[in-house]
């Protein structure tokens, strides 16, 4: 108990200290994870809007598949991604794997399916007659997407945040794809699992308070964007 | 040629017509009242004009070119009109963003943009309003800016769906007063739905009343009101007297109608004898006496009075002549008369105030 004490209090200092290491990793984290989050976003909203205002066959399959893959194993998205880039795969020529680069390719794959799924439910979510009114006032398809994806907007955003809390909490991928390799592609996660097997609790737990603040960040601005 | 021509516009969902043959012309700065019950097909066919749904058979001309034939003839097509819903959904912005939203998405300039958008800010008197969000406005509110931002596009047809449904009197008048003077300023054809066929008389300069997907009748507001041409048009454009008979006889265009129990109603009519018909005589054409007055009028039945509704100013009075008779009097009226249930008196109508169908 007086061990977890200390390691906690040494936790608090290493924080409050600015430790470079500390800082270190907490930034990469945090920039992989934005990164994939944005780039993620970039792609999938518009392409959710093109699902949800184009009408083809299969489409209510497809949803439901989308909605299935929330809880992919990131580990299964991992070993995907590590098939595609390692030295032997089809795209290990690029030399991504064990890089930054390749992990935030990875945890892009990893939310596609959580951002397409619920940019489609915002967007089901907003008043059919709203597409209508754009529609008979003149806009065009992609004037109509654009005004339905403002009135979603808080949704919307509830979405790129879930999904980047998904991002930056997970572990699994990046142990496989980035191989936590000190200074370069060792985030929060793949630090605390190392640390912690190490016997290194404090560094392990000031990440982990660290994780828990931005999980908790992430949380209270979720909650004032659903109360909207 | 007709801005708008439909032909044979038919409408199905899940095998159930909505909407059969409609051949419907609209000339340019001509306002159309389409009347009929909820659920006549008014909304379809206003969306099937404004292109917003294909149908399932027919064309629609706009100004004598095929509308439906491509998406894109069709976008092109609809951003020459606006349609403003019945429900008033307003965008999550504010009420000037939302008047400028048609502007923006069809290019227009900025300073122009600007200068229209404040014209009709005015017209609607909501300029001191303009930067508020538009959902915190109230129903009647709402409806204004609806089609504020449908006419500030300035377009070649306006389509209205039902525009006072679910508003209180004084917003309707609002409403009403807007529309008029949007013809009056901008002379924009409109295409409107109402099911207040008083409305369609005021607002309108022709009407075509719509039942059971079908334009049963179109013409004049006066001509549609005073010969209805079916009992279903008549039974909706409150003629309440419709009673059912047979022509014995007739001389120069002047016919009497057997209506049983030794009953007569003289009407004109071109009907020969033998005809079966239905004489159609509105309530407010109804003259009410308490003894037998010497007139030109040529109908004239005692009855005695067995209900009595006010309706504001009037008094609605229904009168047992051995068949039932609707009468319309100012209230004003029964109280000099001393109206009330149970009351004998004579019911008077002229003979050209009756309209004479054939029934099927």
């Amino acid at each position: 108990m007086t061990e977890l004490w200390e390691g906690l209090v040494t936790a608090v200092k290493l924080i409050i200290s600015l430790d470079p290491e500390v800082m270190q990793i907490a930034g990469r984290s945090l920039a992989i994870s934005l990164t994939a989050s944005l780039l993620a976003s970039l792609a999938c909203i518009p392409l959710a809007s093109l699902i949800h205002f184009r009408s083809f066959p299969g489409k209510r399959v497809l949803v439901n598949i989308i909605q299935t893959l929330f809880s992919v194993p990131t580990v299964v998205v991992g070993l995907f991604v590590f098939v595609l880039f390692s030295s032997a795969g089809p795209l290990g020529g690029l030399s991504l794997i064990f890089t930054p680069t390749v992990m935030v390719i990875g945890q892009a794959i990893l939310i596609t399916p959580i951002l397409l799924g619920l940019t489609i439910s915002a967007l089901s979510g907003v008043d059919r007659a709203l597409v209508d009114t754009a529609r008979a006032l003149g806009a065009s398809g992609g004037q109509t997407a654009i005004i339905i994806l403002r009135e979603a907007r808080y949704a919307v955003l509830a979405a790129v945040i879930m999904a980047f809390g998904r991002a930056i909490s997970e572990v699994g991928l990046a142990i496989m794809v980035g191989g936590n390799i000190r200074g370069f592609t060792r985030v929060i996660t793949t630090a605390i699992a190392l640390e912690t097997s190490k016997g290194e609790l404090e560094l392990a737990l000031a990440l982990g308070i660290i994780l828990l603040a931005i999980a908790l960040i992430v949380n209270f601005a979720l909650n004032r964007i659903q109360q909207r | 040629m007709p801005l708008i021509e439909t032909i044979d516009l038919c409408q199905k969902y899940d095998e159930q017509d909505i909407l059969k043959n409609i051949n419907l012309q609209v000339e340019r700065g001509e306002v159309l009242a389409l009347i009929g019950p909820t659920g006549a097909g008014k909304t379809t066919l206003l969306r099937l004009i404004d292109l917003l749904e294909m149908p399932t058979s027919g064309k629609i001309y706009f100004h004598g070119r095929d509308a439906t034939k491509s998406s894109k003839v069709r976008f092109q097509m609809r951003r020459r009109m606006t349609f403003v819903l019945q429900k008033p959904v307003v965008f999550n912005a504010t009420i000037y963003d939302n008047i400028a939203c048609g502007l923006k998405w069809r290019g227009v300039e900025k300073s122009s943009l600007r200068q229209k958008v404040n014209t009709i800010l005015e017209m609607i008197d909501l300029s001191a309003y303009q930067k508020r969000n538009a959902r915190t406005l109230s129903g009647g509110e709402a409806q204004r800016v609806a089609i504020a931002r449908a006419v500030v596009t300035e377009p070649e047809v306006l389509l209205l769906d039902e525009p006072t449904a679910n508003l209180d009197p004084l917003s309707v008048a609002k409403i009403e007063e807007l529309i008029t003077s949007i013809i009056r300023q901008y002379g924009t054809t409109i295409i409107m739905a109402t099911h207040d066929m008083s409305q369609g008389q005021r607002l309108a300069s022709r009407i075509g009343v719509l039942i059971n997907g079908e334009i049963l009748q179109a013409g004049e507001a006066r001509e549609v009101f005073a010969s209805p041409r079916s009992r279903e048009v008549a039974e909706f454009v409150g003629v309440d007297n419709i009673i059912d008979g047979t022509v014995v006889s007739g001389e120069e265009g002047m016919v009497a109608v057997d209506i049983g129990g030794n009953k007569m109603i003289e009407a004109v009519s071109p009907y020969p004898v033998g005809e079966k018909v239905s004489a159609c005589v509105r309530p407010e054409n109804i003259t009410l006496t308490l003894s037998k007055a010497a007139t030109s009028a040529r109908n004239s039945f005692r009855g005695q009075i067995t209900g009595m509704v006010s309706l504001g100013p009037l008094s609605r009075i229904e009168i047992d002549c051995g068949f039932r008779l609707v009468a319309l009097v100012t209230k004003r009226s029964a109280e000099e008369l001393a109206l009330k249930k149970g009351k004998q008196v004579y019911a008077t109508f002229k003979a050209t105030a009756v309209h004479v169908l054939r029934r099927n």
